[in-house]
């Protein structure tokens, strides 16, 4: 796949389609791709990888690219090209400056899950069919590469490619997926019990704000939680409200546009269950409001820009519990 | 929870422009009684209700949020309390999905000429939420008087 990728990025240069390409090098280790461009064929050799760590959705950089001078090539995971068609649609993007090239994926993998199997002195890991071999200082391992799928690859929404000028590889479906079931467990628990869960989770929060820097949806230019009027001034455990103010905010600002591209539970250093919140609001919003997915296409309005003369009143949330107001 | 004898709990109830705060004011003309801790803050619409308003309100020591508004179909400007209802069904829920109480925070659509209405469901939320105690779950412990 690399080197089909390799190749194609060069076609592309050298016939001069594009003038610069994003795509993905290694960081400090192996395993930690970070999102680069390169902007000649021999930065292209000598750095451009695509592996089972290519994780990072390359759409939110396209923002500031695609407003540069010049036309810029990207390759886009499906799920990636949900956030995409996402901008396009919030016209964030400049389609006519970026040159989409829709890559098929199998699944990208999560390095802590590695670790947790193959343990300390992990030097290598290679993809082979649907294992990954591991190479450590003592020894060679292999492993299922179903066992250590990021979060969001294991519930995979959908492999169809939404936005594209080329293909490299299949052109998938949407896949059947059962992303919801932790989020309906969460609703059986007593309201006790979710506060208990939440408070575990987020009292963790270190308030590094990668979630937000991560998230294509959150692209605002002028961030509420860069206000220093805000009242949550970005300190850690300063105070639970300070937790629970942020990640109810980020999540409702983000709500009917976040694609569940699960960049945020990726990147989160505390592993916080950031996609619960967000599935959540996805939940809702097709029991409520009819399915939808952002993201999916560029016409269909976001469930928060719209609405029915007769919706559901908000005290549905306690006439679906049991309860009568 | 324990509900304390003396607890009397701060209500904030936002109240469109055009419809509630009308119905509000009506309410005290007509000498309708409600409890003085229901605190009314007015806005121009019910969808300027900006869902941080909500939470802000709990961390400077509100122990309910209501927000009331023009009847669905009847905003000034048409469709802005539509959009506040879908709004408010979705923090709602989140704010259930955290396991915060359910009945602290709520929506009532009451016109200019529901005096009454106002009155009667600012005193029955207070009942509510003086059943239910202090909010505990979303507040902020810097901002705590006591
Ligand atoms: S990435 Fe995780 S730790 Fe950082 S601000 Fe987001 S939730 Fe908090
Ligand atoms: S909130 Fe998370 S899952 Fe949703 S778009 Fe942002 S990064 Fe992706
Ligand atoms: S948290 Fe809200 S204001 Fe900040 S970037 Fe995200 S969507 Fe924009």
């Amino acid at each position: 796949m690399q080197k089909r990728m390799i190749a194609k990025a060069t076609e592309l240069l050298n016939n001069g389609t594009v003038d610069r390409v994003l795509g993905w090098k290694t960081g400090e280790f192996f395993y930690d791709l970070t999102p680069a461009v390169f902007d000649s064929v021999s930065a292209l050799e000598a750095k451009f990888v695509f592996n089972s760590f290519s994780g990072a959705n390359l759409s939110k950089y396209l923002i500031a690219e695609s407003r540069k001078p010049g036309k810029i090539a990207v390759f886009l995971k499906p799920c990636d090209s949900y956030s995409f068609t996402q901008l396009l649609k919030e016209h964030r993007i400049l389609r006519e400056n970026v040159y989409v090239i829709g890559v098929q994926c199998d699944g990208m993998c999560d390095i802590d899950k590695v670790r947790n199997i193959i343990g300390e002195g992990l030097l290598s890991v290679r993809k082979d069919g649907n294992h990954l071999i591991a190479e450590t200082f003592d020894a060679t391992k292999t492993i299922a590469k179903s066992d250590v799928l990021l979060e969001r690859c294991a519930v995979c929404k959908s492999k169809k490619i939404v936005t594209y000028d080329e293909l490299i590889g299949e052109q998938g479906d949407v896949c059947e997926s059962d992303r919801f079931d932790e989020v309906a467990r969460l609703e059986a628990m007593t309201p006790e019990e979710r506060f208990e869960f939440w408070r575990n989770e987020l009292s963790r929060c270190i308030r590094c704000n990668a979630c937000r820097n991560v998230c294509p949806a959150c692209s605002c230019e002028k961030c509420v939680f860069d206000n220093d009027n805000s009242g949550v001034k970005n300190k850690a455990a300063a105070d639970s409200f300070e937790e629970n103010m942020f990640h109810i905010i980020r999540a409702f600002h983000v709500a009917s546009r976040c694609t569940d591209c699960g960049e945020c539970s990726r990147v989160c250093p505390q592993h916080i269950p950031l996609h619960l919140l967000n599935r959540k609001f996805i939940k809702d919003i097709n029991e409520l409001y009819g399915p939808y997915m952002a993201g999916a296409d560029l016409n269909t309005k976001p469930a928060l820009m719209d609405y029915t003369k007769d919706d559901c009143e908000p005290s549905i949330v306690y006439e679906r519990n049991g309860g009568a107001q | 929870m324990s509900v304390n004898e003396t607890f009397s709990p701060t209500i904030v109830a936002f109240c469109c422009n055009w419809c509630s705060y009308a119905g509000a004011d009506l309410s005290g003309t007509n000498r309708l009684q409600y409890p003085a801790n229901v605190k009314i803050i007015r806005i121009p619409c019910s969808c300027r209700l900006n869902p941080m308003f909500i939470l802000r309100a709990f961390q400077r020591g509100a122990d309910g949020v209501i927000l009331c508004g023009c009847h669905p179909g009847d905003c000034h400007y048409t469709t802005g309390n539509y959009y506040a209802r879908r709004r408010m069904t979705l923090l709602f829920s989140m704010l259930d999905f955290l396991g915060i109480e359910e009945e602290r925070t709520r929506v009532e659509w009451v016109s200019a000429a529901e005096g009454a209405k106002f009155a009667a469901t600012m005193n029955e939320f207070v009942a509510t939420i003086t059943k239910l105690g202090p909010n505990r779950r979303l507040e902020d412990l810097r901002c705590r008087k006591e």
